[in-house]
């Protein structure tokens, strides 16, 4: 197992570095500088600039002091909000996109999971059904459709809670955002789910179970939830990677403080360092979670040999 | 002795070849959603074709005097107007031309960069399919979506790109699909049997590999057009995709989740399309699975 671990945290290098590369190469092959404005610097103090900035040394030493700087945790500064460094504006809004993103994943865990469990049980009949056109409908409503009409629906015309806002993370903020950031993955989970139950509640060992007169609560609960989830776990690794994909649109509808919205804020001001220092940091994190979830995997399912 | 023993084996009965196609065929015509779907789909293509000719109003017409009016017949205006007092019904057509388009041509760009990779690493197999793989997993684990957005900003909106780099970017599962099919394909006996008879390489993928891959890449284009127009409604709702007053079903839903307490349908009737378009392309490519993969037979 910590051979497994260790490989595979080797074999993850590569890709951070590739991630790095591209991000910068992307960037620098960018036509038109951070400098460039509507009234052009002196001469000098341009140069100034750029020699602050280190832009005027040789590209790849500059990609070395990116890559230094990335390990150390620091993005360098941001070229529009001239006060903070890009770490520094990651640091502010990580922890609310990470209660935000943490909780859609969660919610989406436990509704997708009972769901697909239900539908699986019941297939082919009305329940199923029904929770397989509902979770199709979830998966083809874009989030950023189903943001505006949960907020037209709850905010505007029943005014039961805020139409945006974070209000220091409390729960009637939250619900609105973390309901439209989890549903499309609801759909998906509970399809998977559904999918692997009804292959899992076909083998010869739940045949036994039934056959020494078992409930059904208890074959489902204790036998076939385990090997069932296991395609669902191998999930996670894309599902946070669309959750945190998700949460720029999310908290750009609803106004809540988290990375996302420094990206997409970036992105319109050109801000080439915060949108790259974003990239490589979002990359840096689906990375890491594919890694923790390699090793869930490796560790439920025995069939996975680690050697 | 032998002669007897042939006399005895019944004369095999002429049995109409039955291709993959129309097995397919004969159980996607019984799934009535995937149908109906498809039917939606060609008539939605056909609307938003054919349908701003029979309008008065251009995309990008003004009419100042019926700003943000709902919809009614009696204006002309069947969808209502936006705040500029543009015509919803014409901006939705051609939000969805550009829609359905960057959807059809970007698939095709990954379609055709994810087989010749997939059938390339597939069939070579060995060192190279093990390196060709290794590109494509750590292609894999970067997030895609932020190299597109990040693409935009480096290179201006540009909607040619918008194609190129969602169908770049988007090829990967392609590949992996095709390898994978390629690779079982490999070994299966009429391929050795055509490599017997000394058929090239060229004509052996063209002629064996390519025909046999066919359903699974048609499940998967399915799959990934509802995608790729969700990438790009996507790039344009945060205001990167589309630039005005061209516009995509992304930039309608924008603009009326911007108005949506005074002007409800500006979100209503993109949002409409929209869901309805991908909904349809999921069933259909959900139908299309059942009815060609063989495993499920």
């Amino acid at each position: 197992m910590l051979r497994y671990s260790l490989r595979r945290l080797l074999g993850a290098i590569p890709t951070l570095l590739v991630l790095i590369a591209l991000a910068f190469f992307m960037m620098r092959a960018a036509p038109g500088g951070p400098f460039d404005q509507e009234r052009s610097l002196p001469a000098d103090i341009e140069a100034n600039l750029r020699a602050a900035y280190h832009l005027d040394e040789p590209l790849y030493m500059q990609f070395g002091r990116y890559l230094g700087g990335v390990i150390r945790g620091d993005f360098g500064p941001s070229f529009q909000y001239r006060d903070f460094t890009v770490t520094e504006l990651i640091a502010t809004g990580f922890p609310v996109s990470m209660r935000l993103g943490g909780s859609a994943i969660l919610l989406a865990l436990i509704i997708g999971v009972t769901a697909g469990s239900i539908a699986a049980l019941r297939q082919n009949r009305l329940t199923d059904h029904a929770v397989m056109t509902v979770s199709m409908t979830g998966i083809s409503i874009p989030n950023f459709v189903m943001a505006p009409i949960l907020i037209l629906v709850f905010a505007i015309y029943f005014r039961w809670l805020p139409a945006g806002g974070w209000g220091g993370g409390q729960l009637r903020n939250m619900v609105l955002p973390v309901i439209a950031l989890a549903l499309p993955q609801i759909a998906y989970i509970s399809r998977l789910t559904r999918g692997s139950m009804i292959e899992v509640l076909r083998s010869n060992f739940i045949r036994t179970a039934k056959a020494q007169g078992l409930s059904t609560q208890t074959i489902v609960l204790k036998h076939a939830l385990k090997p069932a989830l296991l395609p669902v776990v191998s999930y996670l690794g894309p599902a946070t990677a669309a959750v945190i994909t998700g949460s720029v649109v999310i908290e750009q509808i609803f106004g809540v403080p988290g990375i996302g919205r420094f990206f997409v804020q970036g992105a319109l001001n050109r801000d080439y360092t915060l949108v790259m220092g974003v990239v490589v940091f979002y990359g840096m994190l689906i990375i890491a979670f594919n890694f923790l979830v390699d090793l869930a995997y490796a560790w439920l399912d025995p069939k996975v040999k680690y050697s | 002795m032998t002669i007897e023993v042939a006399a005895h084996t019944p004369v095999p009965e002429q049995v109409e070849g039955r291709s993959l196609w129309i097995d397919a065929w004969r159980t996607l015509r019984k799934n009535r959603a995937a149908i109906v779907a498809a039917a939606i789909l060609l008539s939605m293509t056909l609307l938003v074709l054919v349908g701003p000719f029979f309008s008065p109003y251009a995309y990008d017409f003004t009419d100042w005097g019926n700003t943000s009016i709902g919809p009614s017949l009696s204006t002309g205006h069947v969808f209502g107007t936006d705040t500029l007092g543009r015509d919803l019904f014409v901006r939705t057509l051609y939000g969805g031309r550009i829609s359905l388009l960057v959807g059809l041509v970007a698939t095709v760009v990954s379609l055709l960069i994810g087989v010749a990779y997939g059938a390339t690493a597939g069939y070579l197999g060995g060192r190279i399919d093990n390196a060709m793989m290794r590109i494509v997993d750590i292609l894999y684990a970067m997030p895609f979506m932020f190299f597109v957005i990040l693409l935009m900003v480096i290179f201006g909106r540009n909607i040619v790109l918008i194609f190129v780099a969602i169908g770049a970017i988007n090829w990967l599962d392609m590949a992996r699909i095709v390898r994978g099919q390629t690779l079982s394909l490999k070994h299966k006996e009429f391929v050795e049997a055509a490599e017997a008879l000394g058929v090239s390489t060229f004509a052996l993928i063209r002629r064996h590999i390519v025909p046999n891959l066919l359903g699974v890449v048609a499940v998967y284009v399915t799959l990934t057009i509802p995608q790729v127009i969700l990438v790009e409604s996507f790039l344009s709702f945060l205001g990167l995709g589309v630039q005005e007053p061209m516009t995509s079903w992304g930039a309608l839903v924008k603009e009326g989740a911007e108005e949506m307490e005074s002007a409800p349908w500006m979100l209503l009737f993109p949002a409409v399309f929209l869901a309805t378009t991908l909904f349809c392309f999921n069933f259909l490519g959900d139908g299309l699975r059942d009815a060609l993969d063989p495993k499920d037979r």
